[in-house]
């Protein structure tokens, strides 16, 4: 394993960087996420509007370099998106990390979040890199719930 | 040490000699399982080879064979932990399932609504949640003593907690997370005061110390093989006869029988009216052997070997800035586990990047959740010494552990 591909210049900076790291005043969807195995444990807050669009979104928690930067960058990928758009994204995410989706063309929507592609080649931190994408799934479904 | 060459001793063990990433193993998780020596691997094979029959039952030589070396290691089981008779020591799967075994049978027949049982903060989830399950079904009262500053116990606190309602007092002899051993004999003295039973997990103990459970006049001692040398899957439940004939068997069918019929059954006698089944004789098997080559070492060299390599880490990792060690720092009641965390890095992350150095240690919250909610830890790293491990190792493993903050963008 090269750590060089696992703690990249981006994941180190989204995963100190407080950006997107507080809490939403006027969140109107929140969602907690953990994997008890090894401690990480986000809570996701959204506010969508009327049209289903997320305005906003924002995490607090605590957990390692892996999980808190694939939170904030997905968080930077779904803000402005519908809600459709961002759990499709979502899916895409865990399709590329469980080697499903392995086409950069394809994956190319991710963005950023590419960059947790050589994940799937860590089994034990698989679970790090995908805890926020599965905590906004859950987010979205109760939220069409309610 | 007499006779005590660690190079030599490793040699036995085909696993620890093995590179990984590129670089020799250092095994540093000694907690969560330890490696086999070629004896116990020979001897589970051998029994295979030679015997592999269904014990206690059908008179052919292959069966009588199986019995005898399933009886032999029930009897040296019980000269290792000095028990009175063999028929106090049951086999079980591992420590867990002998803690169910006490849950569920003594629990179940003994606690009734009011009772208290008393476990420490610092128990393994294996020693919480069948009692949590227990106090729940018999609207029992599950109690925690909290442990001090230095991470260890107050009598006082100890006093307070156990009282007349007090039913049992369950606890780790040495804790997997802190490393402290606890005082097992005078909280067992103090429960039978309360007319309490006493409960030792020995889970971490038993591998690193000799238990003698007539000198703790403890009710029951769980501990697993894997732990010490031996196979997964092997694990023993020792109990006072008295309390074992007066419990109602934990799993039904096959072997704990005497006579059946359509709608009643009597039970076998100690030990096999708790085995129920088919029993696992080459763990039983190896479990011997490993308790063969823990003696043939020798309490003392292991003692002496573990301590010198706990003090030598515990003075590196003090001497390095972020690092914060939970548990004592005094040498004296203390065995080879230190769990510490290194500020601003998530001990997964700790752990992922001195893997790439060949160092295998544990991250994560160790099984024992309620405690690291009481340490205000979300996770902590864990090393945790074998007598196999050398100080050559500490050095890999400070060494590796320097490289962390460096990887996840600090300064220093």
């Amino acid at each position: 394993m090269n750590l060089n591909e696992l703690y990249t210049e981006l994941i180190l900076e989204h995963s100190q960087s407080g950006h997107n790291r507080k809490h939403l005043d006027h969140a109107n969807c929140s969602e907690r996420g953990h994997n008890p195995s090894c401690g990480d444990d986000i809570t996701l807050e959204l506010i969508c509007d009327e049209e289903g669009t997320i305005k906003d979104a924002s995490f607090t928690g605590s957990g390692c370099a892996i999980s808190q930067a694939s939170t904030s960058i997905m968080i930077d990928l779904i803000k402005g998106k519908s809600k459709e758009e961002a759990e499709k994204l979502a899916d895409i995410f865990i399709s590329m990390i469980k080697k499903e989706i392995t086409d950069d063309e394809e994956l190319e929507v991710l963005e950023d979040a590419i960059v947790f592609k050589n994940i799937s080649n860590m089994p034990p931190r698989v679970k790090c890199a995908v805890l926020s994408w599965h905590t906004l799934k859950e987010a979205l479904k109760n939220k069409e719930k309610s | 040490m007499k006779g005590f060459n660690v190079e030599e001793i490793r040699k036995d063990f085909p696993t620890l000699m093995q590179k990984v990433n590129g670089k020799p193993l250092v095994y540093l998780d000694n907690a969560a399982t330890t490696h086999k020596p070629i004896s116990v691997l020979n001897a589970m094979q051998d029994y295979y080879e030679k015997f592999n029959a269904n014990p206690n039952r059908g008179a052919h030589f292959l069966g009588v064979s199986a019995t005898e070396l399933y009886e032999n290691a029930r009897e040296r089981v019980r000269q290792f932990i000095n028990a009175k008779s063999a028929r106090e020591i049951i086999f079980t799967r591992n420590a867990t399932e002998s803690l169910n075994l006490i849950a569920y049978s003594y629990g179940m027949k003994f606690i009734d609504e009011g009772n208290e049982i008393v476990v420490l903060i610092s128990e393994h989830h294996s020693n919480i949640v069948p009692w949590q399950k227990i106090a729940h079904m018999k609207k029992a009262i599950l109690k925690y003593i909290y442990l001090n500053h230095e991470y260890r116990l107050d009598m006082e606190e100890v006093q307070t907690k156990i009282t007349d309602r007090t039913k049992i007092v369950s606890l780790a002899q040495m804790s997997n997370v802190l490393g402290t051993i606890f005082p097992v004999k005078e909280i067992a003295e103090y429960a039978h005061s309360k007319g309490a039973i006493a409960i030792v997990d020995g889970a971490q103990s038993v591998p690193h110390m000799k238990v003698d459970v007539q000198d703790l006049n403890t009710d029951f001692l769980v501990f697993s093989g894997h732990k010490m040398l031996g196979p997964m899957g092997i694990g023993v439940l020792y109990g006072k006869k008295e309390l074992l004939e007066k419990m109602p068997p934990f799993l039904m069918g096959g072997d704990m029988i005497e006579y059946v019929e359509e709608q009643t059954t009597t039970f076998a006698e100690l030990p096999r009216k708790f085995e129920a089944g088919t029993p696992n004789v080459e763990g039983a098997v190896g479990l011997k052997a490993a308790i063969d080559y823990i003696e043939e070492i020798g309490f003392e060299n292991i003692n002496e070997q573990e301590m010198e390599l706990t003090a030598y880490a515990l003075e590196r990792l003090r001497e390095m800035p972020h690092v914060k060690i939970y548990g004592p720092i005094d040498l004296k009641d203390r065995g080879g586990v230190i769990s510490f965390s290194l500020e601003g890095c998530h001990p997964h992350d700790v752990s992922t990047i001195v893997d790439t150095c060949g160092v295998a240690l544990r991250a994560g919250h160790h099984c024992a959740q309620p405690l690291m909610k009481y340490l205000k830890a979300p996770a902590t790293s864990r090393i945790s010494f074998y007598f196999y491990n050398t100080k050559e190792e500490v050095d890999i493993f400070i060494d590796s552990l320097k490289r962390v903050r460096k990887w996840l963008g600090y300064e220093s």
